[in-house]
Formats: C-alpha cells, structure tokens, sequence
C-alpha cells in the first residue's frame, strides 16, 4: 500500500546562500500573463532607447605621432600591443591596456608605407619611402643597445605595402611588382608581375595561405597564386581599388576599398560581379579591414569617419566619427573582436568599441542575460518603424550629412534620368544593368 | 571510226562545255589518236602560258606550285628493293603530326593563369561548405579552437608512476597482493565479474529488491526496538500467546503437509502444555492474581483479567481429547466457513461467538471449549496488538504477504486470511468503545467490516491496522461476494485478484488508477447499501467505529464525484474540439460561399436588405461593450450558483462612453471601417519584412514571446542565445584546416551535416525565415493584439496578401482596448470580412 504524504524537498526552494536568487516557482499559463506581444514591444522599445543612450564607442586616443599614421599593425599574440607607422617614418608600439606608447623608432626617411607582424608576433617588418625593407625585433632593446632593425633589404624601387605569410617564413612587399620574399634572402623569391602601373597593396589569404590579392593603381584587383607564381586573375573596376581584405572565416570572401566611396565584397571564384556593394561613404574608402569572426568589417575613409557593415549588407550599421578626426588612413579590428582602432591624418590613433554600446569588463550572468533578452527583442521588432527609428538613429557631423544628402540627390537624378531615357528610347535598348555590375569593368583572363 | 566518235565526243562537248573543257577534250582526242597509231609518241612539251619558272630544257613547270607528297616520292620504290626498310621508316613518319608553332608569350601566359585560376578556385571551393554552415549556424562561438583542458586518465597516470620509495613499495605491494584495482575501472575482479554478469535491467531490478528488502528489515528493527521497549507483562504475554499461536498454526500446516512430523510436533505441544499447566501459573493463587481478586470488586478491568486468566486455567486445566487426525482437515474449511456471516447460524462456534462477546465471563467460557486453544489465544492477542500495531507494521505485514503471494502459497494464505477474518470479527468490538450490543449488531449485519475498508485507503488509525494488515487484498471484495451470497473458495482472495488485473491496462499508472477507480466504486455501493441496514438496525449512528466509517465514505464518494466530474470535463471538451470545430469553420466558409452563389443566381433578389443586415451587425460590432468590473465574493458571499447583488452590478459594471459618431452614418449604401486605428499605425509595419514570405510567418513570429515571463528558464536560455559569442581577451585566429576536424581540406568534399567546432547545435526548430517554433507548444493563434500584423485598412491592399477568410476564427478574443495604443493592435475580426472592400461592388449590385 502508498500512502501519499505531502513532502516538501529543501532543496528545491531553499537558496543555497544568501546570495542566490529566492527560487519561486512559476506559473506559466498564458492567462495569467497577457498581453505578451504588447509588453514585450514596450520591452524592445526600451532596449532599442538604451542601446542609443549607452552608445558610447569612442574609448580613447593613442596620441604621439608627429605625422599622419599612415599603416597599422595587430600583434598576432598579444591583444594589448599595436604598432602603428606614420608619415614621418616614425614607427611606435603601443600598449593599449596601458593606452601608452611603449617604443619609437625612426624606422624610414619619409613614409613609413607599411608594416606587418610577423605570425609568431617576435618580430615585424616594415616598408618605407625609402626603398627599404626593414625587419625589426618585438621587443625593445636592452639597455645601451642601439635600435637597429635586424635585416635590412634595399630595394630598386618604392616599396608601397607589405603583408607577410600566415604560416610560413615569407613576406610579401608590392610596389613596382609583387615580390615574395624569404625572411633569409635578400632577393625575393619570385616576382608577380601583370601590367605595368604601381601596386598598392598586397594582401595573403589568411585561409587559403598560398593565396595573395593585390590592387593596383590602374583600377584593378590581381589575384596572385604564390605555389604557381602566376597571377590568377584580374578585376578591371570603374575607380582604383585603395585597399582589400580578406575575410578571416570565409577562404574565398575579399572586400575592396575603392576610391568610389563604396566596398566591393567579392567571391573569389566569381570575380564578373561582387557579391555584395556596400555603400555608404561619401569619399574614398581607404582601408577595410574584416573582424576576426568574419561577420563585419570596418571601413575607413577620407570622409573622416570609419563606418562598420555587415558582410551581407549593402549599408553600414555604425558609423564612428569625432570632430577632431580627420581622414581616416588605416583602421583595424582588434582580434578579440572588441575594439576598433584607427589611425587618421591628425596624427592620433583612435581606439573604439566594436559594439558601441557595449559594457565592457565583466558581466554579472542575471546582466548577461538581459543583455541577450534585449539584443533578441531588439532583432525581433526591429522592422516596427518606432524602433527602427530610434536603432538607426546617428549624428552625423554636418559635411557628411550634407554630404550624403547630395549624394542622394545625384543618384536621384542619374536614375530619374536613366529611367527617362528607357522611356524614350527603343524598348531594351537601354538595359537594366543591376548595382553590382556597373563599377566592374571588365575581367581579364 | 574512232575519229568519228572523237568527232561527236567533241560535238557533244561543244555543245554543253566552254573553252577550258573543250581543250581538255581535245587534248584527249589527241591521246586517242596518238593510241590508234600503237606507238608511243613523245610528247612535246610547249609553253602555253606565262611562268615564272621556266625551265631551259623544255621542263615542264606545271606542279612547281604543287606540294611534293611523300607517299610520291616513295611511289617508285618497289617492295622488293633494298630500300623497302627505308620506305618502312618513312611511312612510319609521315603518320606523326607536325609540331605546332610555340604560342605567343602573352597566350602562354593567359593558358598558365587560367589554369591556376581553375585549380585554385577549385580547391578555395572546398570551403563552401563550411562556409555555407557558419552563414547558417543559429550560433558560432569564437575563438573555433577551443582549448579543452585534457585530462589524463588516471590509469595512464598511475601506469607511469613508479614505486620508489620503500614505503611506497610496500603500500603497492599490499595492493597487489590483493589484487585491489588501480586503474580506472575500480573494481575488483569479482565485481569485474559480478557486473559483466548481470545486465542493467537485472540489476535494477536487483537493485530495487533488495532497497525494498532494506526498508523492511528497518521497519522490522524498527518494530522489535520498540517491543523490546515495551515494559507491560501484558503485553509480554500476547506475545507469547501469539508465538504460540503461530506455532499451532505451523503445526497446522504440518499436520497437511507431513502427518508424522506433525504428529512429533504435537506430542511436544502438548509437552509443552503440560508444562503450563504444572507451573500452575494461571491458578488464582499467585501473587499477582491475590491482588487482583481483591481489586475485583471494584475494578471491572481487574475483573476482566481475573476472569481471563481463570479461563486460560481452564483451558489448560481441561482434559484433551486426543482427536483423530482425519478430524484436523475438516476443522480447515470449518474455519473458512466461519468467515461467512450466515445468519442461519448452522455454525455453533459462529452463533456461539457473539454471545461471548458480552461481558459475562460464563457466557465467554462456553465458546471456548469448544474451540482450538490457538483461537481463542489469538483473540486475546489481537485485542492487545491493536494498540500497537501501527501503519508501518500494517505495511511491513502486507509487504510481507506479498511477497507471500507471489511465491505460491495459495492455501496458507487463504486460510490465514480466513483465520484472521475471524479473528477481527471477534476482536473489534471488544476494544472498540462500543457497547456490546452494537458491536453485536455489526457482527450480525451481513457486512460485518466495512469500516476496515472504509479506512483502507486513508492513513489508516492504528484500531483499524491490523485489519488492513490481515486483508492484503482489499477485502471490500471479499465483501462484495459475501453480500451477494456467493460462497468464496478458499482461492477467492486470489481470483479477485486476477480479475482486477484482467482490466484492459497498459501502464501500471492505469492500473493504479483504476484500482484506485473500483475501490471507491465499491465502496459507494457499500454506502448505498448500508443506509438501509441501519435504518433496520434501529441503532443510533453515534458509533465511532461505524462515524469514522461513514465519514470515510463520505470523503470516498466526494472523491469519487470529483474524479467524475473531472472526467466529464477532460472527456467532453475533447470532443467538441474533434467534431464540431472544424465543422463550424466548413459551414462558415461554406455558407459564405453558398450565399455569394446564391446571391449571383438570385441577383437581386434581397441584397439590399443583406446589405442592411450587415451595416447594423458592422455597428453593432463596433459599439462599444460595457466593463464589467463586478468581483463576485468581494464584500459578500460568493461560490457557486451565487451571483452578486444586484447593487454590486449597477455599482460596478461601467458603462462605456457612447462610441463617436460612424463616418457612414448618413451614407445608407456604404460601410466604412471603423477599424483602422491611425494612432496605431505609426506603430505597425506597413510591408512585409525582407526574410519573411507571408505575413502569417511574420505575425507567427511576433507572436512567440521571448522572455522569462512567459517561457522556462530553459527555454529563454534557448531563444535568447546570442548568435556569436566571443571570450574577452581570446586572440581569434582564421579558421583553419583543423578546425574543421572531419575532412581536412586537401581531401575530399566535405559534408554538409559535418560538425562544426565551436558551434553548438542549439535545437530550435526554426519554421522559416522567421516563423519561429513555438516553445510552449502552443500553436493556436491567440486572438491578441500583434504589433506588427498591419490591421486592415479600409481598402488598402496589405503586400502581404492579407486575404482574410471568411471564418478565420479567433479562439480567444482579447480585444485590445481601442483606445489604447497598443503597438500594431491588430484587429482583424473573427468571421468577417474587410468590410470597406465588400461593400461598393453589393452596392452596385444592388443599385
């Protein structure tokens, strides 16, 4: 025989330690909480108002350049160091926990046109106006040592960017040409040549490592394969292509900076259209650089503000702008995916946060879970246009309000008067050409 | 005749060919002639036309143009020759193709690069899809690569540790001399064994028996502490009376089973007897029966026990008829017999007990001797082990028969039962406060226990233990028999039993359940019964043995309402969910579309007063509803068939402010939506949203609520799960050939349903785009206001394809408030249609 008694289990309502949280046993039945669409409106409303009132990027700025910084650096091991090259030949390593600069050195005679890290993060390399390529160690140097790069290659021609290998003990310089280089020899191992006009930037795929991406100043992008030492292929676009990076999770992804204000996210393996413009500049973009989880990337542009897209987007979701910068040269994403830093023409090195309205430090797990409550209700009533109002809502210093205002008018117009022409002429005479294929000019074999 | 043919030959050609094909033929004729002649002529050769290689030795330079052939210049060479070898090799290279021409650098170039393109796309493709997989992952967590802190097994562990020290030594030679495991799997090799042999159903079950086995052996300890506490004599001595009992009953059992063992045990009986009855214990001659007698006179319990042992002494002190064995057996089914209430009385030791239920002692005495010793112990005993027998002995007895049960022994148990069925009806009314008459009167009624049962599922108080321990199987069954005069067999206990299981049960909570079910089905027919009998039984109902029964019954056959009540309530519904709602919605639509098709047949025919109908019902929908704001048993008495007064009503039922003005008011032909609500509109989105396909998807999806209010802590976890999730101060490096651990990219095509590290396969049965699963598994729409699903405006067409049916039916109005502006209040009301759109073309029709 049962004989049922009530029985009452400590364990499910008395709190560990006075700290927890009282259980309460809850009753979910619906009736009893109405209106859940409502409520949780008003909640995503709420959260949509304080994402905007704690939308505080700006962190700090790094100042102690005496020009222009003209490239940056991510330490591939440390989060807290940066190194960055200004327009002066100056090199500096900063630490950022400290917010300080830790070493200078007078790397180059003029421009320091660009640097990288080395994979292991014990040295780097940087290039410069003065037909050099100097290799430097990461930390500085005992005391009474002079600072002195470790190798020191010269060159017969300005070298304009470098970017070294991901796994292996090559670096690649542009220039003139591309040369692939051995860290041990000073001649370059191979040298990539297609065209004849200068190259800008050199990129290794950070997947698929054999890869290389260049864009030159005759508008195109090369594809450069360094197993076969043989261009791969060629982007002819309408306007020169500044910078391009490639997306770190995504082997065949690239985005291109181009001096027609917009980013061209490209595929690899289709280069006859981007897969994605994204347009929202309003002056040359001159870096990009992708976040380490290959969801977003930051741009920066000679509209003195860097602007965050989406990968799949064709605008942006944030743009980051302050009074006192001025165009915006070189811009990173920090590896943790947290940070933002840019280096812009009034010499300073500007450190933002990735989600601008992010607390940072730790988070309590009741916090963490609002958090994620309101970042779902914020996704979730994001097409109600009270909250999609107050989400998009940014200040915009007046040049670039201005600025975007005009550009919407000239689209306007070239569109009004494309339409006109469509109307008055043979039908299909004048074709629907969509976005994504009128900046490329041609693709060459 | 040659020349005349020639002659025609060349006729015919003139006729049809020009110049070049007449000298052709004339050149021909030439040849024919020069043939006729029979000697060969050598032919001259002449200059016909201009050349710029002429020849000085009238060569002819006709094929200086023409390509030399090999196969020509080898045509002279016979086979047989010496140079056959040569015109071999020549053949073999005249079947070689020429060497191309080498092409230009630039297209040497472009083939290269094409080709490496191809290659490397190719091979960059292999990321597809990973690629593809990130894209879709419902959540990504970075850094991929995860440093799992590994932990070495302990084996592998202790494997490389060595002994040194001599202390270790000896520790680890004690443990092997004992074979005590080190490695993981702690167990020694017996218990290797012991668990290779034993399956895990087995040894639940095992595992199950012996923690049953467990319990009881407490309870039994349990139980003999507290005997051994136990201080009366009195008590002392029902123990031994009840050993001696139990041994007479064994003896029974004996006596069945082994006549000659039994006949051994019975000599030490009475061995045993005698012992007794020399110690001249039970004489009125101790010291303890002195000072009873001379409490007897005032003291009826002294009395009582005065005259109890007097009988024992008689008992003892009574010559034994030495019975033949044959005898025995009968006595058995005499026993059962007893059991049966028969009012016929043909049972002397039946008829007999009653009457030495009263008081009297000599009454008492006559029974008795004619009765087994061991009966009359027992009742003795029983009277005593009532008060301490509790709940846990009465569930360590039934345990214990149980298991008696299961392991066969039919005829023992039966005959115990019956034993003891006697029994309770000796003993109960004895210690019961009841006046002999009554409990005389329950002895005679026809169902003599029913309170035992009565109790039986109640916590059960300890006067009424040992029934319940007596009876395993509910006796009302026992009972029910019994008052319909069937004669139980002494197997009876277990054919109830039998067909109790023989109900169509799956699970054993049916089973339970439905004992339960027939328990309290019998009990009511009891109480049916009973009333009856009372009421001829002319006794009052103050009785507390039969109250505490009544009462139980009442709370049985409360209980029993309620479960049927609730039964109706859970069967019906169910129902009227299957049959009738569907059917509603088919004749709505289908009245919807037989009147359209009716009206067009019979165009004309009333459709202005349709029209009519319709405006006055689209007004009356609108009007605005009193709120009704009465708490029933708020300031007065409230259940149920209880209303408020009156005065509550008029107090609280607020009447609404009378609605604006319609717009269509003065336009008899038209109706105009109220619906529409611009104050909400601002808050409602206008078109539907890119990922979404049709506006149920979206509305389906603003539905699912997210947060803690109206989910588990679980399922909020679940929907508000970030989609990437990153570690502050962890470098993410690019994903790599080893993050991706299945296929290494250099090899194969990679699956589509391969592992991601670092993704979490967060089950969340995603609908659609958007169209979220449900998590509380509620998949009916809920009448309620969804911001989002855009009310329908008059006449405007939603992008979504808002078609609203005809009977799209709302389960749950809950009508948001009009003035309230709540985001996006859709109303779209149940069963009708957007009136605005509706009306022009009746109207016109009707014109």
């Amino acid at each position: 025989m049962r004989v049922k008694v009530l029985s009452r289990n400590p364990d499910d309502y008395v709190r560990e330690t006075k700290l927890d949280l009282q259980r309460v046993p809850r009753n979910y039945d619906p009736v009893l909480h109405p209106f859940e669409v409502a409520r949780e409106y008003v909640r995503a409303l709420n959260a949509t108002k304080l994402e905007r009132v704690f939308a505080k990027p700006f962190l700090s700025s790094l100042d102690g350049h005496r020009d222009g910084v003209n490239c940056m650096a991510k330490h591939p091991k440390s989060l807290s160091t940066v190194l960055s090259g200004a327009c002066d030949g100056e090199v500096k390593i900063w630490n950022l926990t400290k917010r300080q600069c830790i070493r200078t050195i007078q790397a180059h005679e003029g421009f320091v046109r660009g640097m990288c890290a080395r994979f292991c993060g014990t040295s780097f390399f940087t290039v410069g106006d003065d037909k050099t390529v100097k290799q430097w160690k990461m930390e500085s140097p005992e005391y009474g040592e002079e600072e002195e790069p470790i190798h020191t290659i010269l060159g017969k021609t300005v070298y304009t960017g470098i970017d070294h290998h991901w796994k292996e003990p090559v670096f690649a310089t542009c220039g003139h040409q591309v040369d692939i280089w051995d860290e041990q020899r000073t001649s370059p191992k191979c040298s990539l040549t297609w065209g004849f006009d200068s190259i800008s930037c050199v990129k290794f795929n950070p997947i698929e490592t054999y890869l290389l991406g260049s864009c030159a100043s005759d508008r195109n992008i090369v594809l450069y394969d360094m197993r076969k030492s043989t261009p791969l292929k060629k982007v002819i676009l309408n306007m020169r292509t500044n910078t391009l990076c490639w997306n770190p999770m995504e082997a065949f992804i690239f985005t291109a900076a181009n001096e027609d204000y917009n980013l061209y996210t490209f595929d690899m393996r289709f280069l006859e259209s981007p897969v994605m413009v994204h347009m929202d500049h309003v002056s040359a973009v001159l870096d990009v650089d992708y976040s380490p989880t290959g969801k977003e990337f930051v741009s920066a542009s000679f509209d003195k503000s860097i602007r965050i897209f989406p990968v799949d987007k064709g605008h942006s979701r944030e743009v980051y702008h302050t009074k006192r910068m001025q165009h915006v040269i070189t811009v990173k994403w920090t590896s943790d995916n947290k940070y933002i830093l840019c280096g812009s023409d009034e010499m300073n090195i500007r450190l933002w946060k990735a989600n601008a309205s992010e607390k940072l430090g730790v988070l309590a797990p009741r916090e963490k879970a609002a958090m994620n409550y309101n970042q779902k209700l914020k996704e979730k009533f994001q097409f109600h246009p009270q909250i999609r109002r107050i989400a998009r809502h940014r200040h915009l210093p007046k040049s670039i309000y201005c600025q975007i205002k005009e550009q919407r008018i000239m689209r306007e117009a070239r569109r009004r008067k494309e339409m006109n022409r469509r109307k008055h002429s043979k039908p299909g005479s004048v074709p629907f050409v969509p976005e994504r294929k009128k900046h490329i000019v041609a693709v060459v074999k | 005749m040659a020349e005349q043919e020639a002659a025609a030959a060349a006729g015919s050609g003139s006729d049809s060919e020009e110049g070049e094909d007449g000298e052709r033929r004339h050149r021909q004729l030439l040849e024919a002639i020069s043939a006729l002649s029979g000697r060969k002529r050598r032919k001259l050769a002449e200059r016909s036309e201009a050349s710029g290689q002429v020849s000085e030795f009238n060569v002819s330079c006709k094929g200086a143009g023409e390509k030399l052939l090999l196969s020509e210049l080898l045509q002279p060479i016979h086979p047989k020759s010496t140079l056959g070898s040569v015109r071999k090799e020549l053949a073999r290279v005249k079947q070689k193709a020429a060497v191309e021409l080498p092409l230009s650098k630039e297209e040497a170039k472009r083939v290269v690069r094409e080709a490496a393109y191809v290659t490397s796309s190719k091979e960059v493709g292999k990321w597809q899809q990973v690629v593809l997989q990130n894209r879709r992952a419902e959540q990504l967590v970075f850094p991929l690569r995860q440093d799992i802190a590994t932990v070495t097994p302990l084996e592998r562990v202790t494997s490389a540790w060595k002994a040194r020290t001599p202390l270790e030594q000896e520790i680890f030679g004690l443990l092997h001399k004992t074979q005590q495991p080190i490695t993981d799997p702690l167990l020694t090799p017996e218990e290797m064994a012991s668990v290779q042999a034993m399956s895990l159903e087995e040894a639940r079950r095992r595992r199950a028996e012996l923690q049953k086995a467990r319990a009881v052996q407490s309870y039994y300890e349990a139980k003999a502490r507290r005997a051994k506490r136990i201080k009366s004599k009195k008590y002392h001595r029902v123990l031994k009376k009840s050993r001696r009992r139990q041994a007479l009953k064994e003896f029974e059992q004996l006596h069945k089973s082994d006549p000659a063992a039994a006949l051994e045990r019975l000599e030490e009986l009475e061995q045993l007897r005698m012992q007794e009855r020399m110690s001249l214990k039970h004489q009125n001659k101790g010291k303890w029966a002195r000072s009873r007698a001379i409490m007897a006179k005032y003291d009826l319990e002294a009395r009582k026990a005065l005259q109890e042992q007097l009988a024992r002494n008689k008992e003892l002190m009574q010559k034994v008829q030495v019975e033949p064995p044959e005898e025995e057996p009968c006595e058995v089914p005499e026993e059962d017999t007893t059991a049966l209430p028969m009012p016929s009385g043909a049972n002397p030791w039946m008829l007999g007990k009653p009457s030495g239920l009263a008081p009297e002692p000599e009454a008492q005495e006559g029974p008795r001797d004619d009765t087994v010793p061991g009966a009359v112990e027992s009742k003795d005993e029983m009277e005593e082990e009532e008060e301490e027998l509790s709940e846990e002995e009465a569930l360590l007895q039934d345990f214990e028969q149980k298991r008696q049960q299961r392991t066969g022994n039919p005829k023992g148990h039966s005959k115990d039962h019956g034993a003891d069925e006697t029994e309770t009806g000796a003993e109960q009314p004895r210690d019961s406060p009841v006046p002999p008459d009554c409990a005389e009167e329950l002895r005679d009624s026809p169902v003599p226990p029913v309170c035992a049962e009565e109790l039986g599922d109640s916590p059960v108080p300890p006067d009424c233990a040992e029934e319940l321990r007596d009876s395993p199987v509910p006796p009302v069954c026992a009972e029910e028999l019994v008052s319909a005069g069937l004669e139980p067999p002494p197997q009876a206990q277990e054919e109830l039993l039998l067909s109790e299981q023989l109900r169509h049960v799956k699970t054993m909570e049916d089973m339970e359940s439905l004992a339960k079910e027939e328990l309290v089905e019998e009990q009511e027919k009891l109480v049916a019964l009973r009333p009856g009998k009372r009421a001829r039984q002319q006794e009052k109902a103050s009785m507390s043995v039969s109250r505490t029964g009544d009462r139980h019954t009442k709370k049985a056959a409360a209980k029993r309402k309620m479960i049927s009540l609730e039964a109706v309530l859970d069967g019906k519904p169910q129902e009227m969910d299957c049959s009738s709602l569907p059917v509603v919605l088919e004749e709505e639509e289908g009245g919807i579309e037989q009147r359209g098709m009716i009206t067009e047949a019979f165009a004309g025919d009333d459709v202005v007063a349709d029209f009519r109908r319709e405006k006055r019902k689209a007004e009356e929908a609108l009007k605005p509803q009193p709120v009704n704001l009465v708490l029933p048993g708020w300031g007065e008495w409230g259940g149920t068939g209880l209303k408020p007064s009156a005065k509550k009503v008029k107090r609280f039922l607020i009447k609404a402010p009378p609605a604006p003005p319609r717009k269509d008011q003065h336009l008899p032909h038209v109706i105009m939506s109220e619906k529409r609500n611009i104050h909400a509109a601002a808050h409602q989105v206008s078109e539907l949203p890119f990922p979404f396909e049709r506006h149920q998807q979206f509305e389906q999806s603003m539905r699912t609520p997210l947060g803690p209010t109206w989910n588990t802590q679980r399922a909020f976890q679940k929907l508000t799960a970030p989609r990437v999730i990153t570690r502050a101060g962890h470098i993410i490096q690019p994903i790599s050939a080893e993050d991706v651990p299945d296929t290494a990219p250099g090899s194969g095509a990679r699956l589509e349903g391969e592992a991601m590290p670092g993704r979490k396969a967060v089950p969340r049965g995603k609908a659609g785009p958007g169209g979220k699963a449900v998590p509380r598994g509620k998949a009916v729409p809920r009448g309620k206001a969804v911001p989002g699903g855009k009310a329908v405006p008059g006449g405007k067409a939603v992008p979504g394809g808002k078609a609203v049916p005809g009977g799209k039916a709302v389960p749950r109005g809950k009508a948001v408030p009009r003035g309230k502006a709540v985001p996006g209040g859709k109303a779209v009301p149940s069963g009708r249609t957007v009136p605005g759109q509706k009306a022009q073309p009746r109207h016109r029709r009707a014109r």
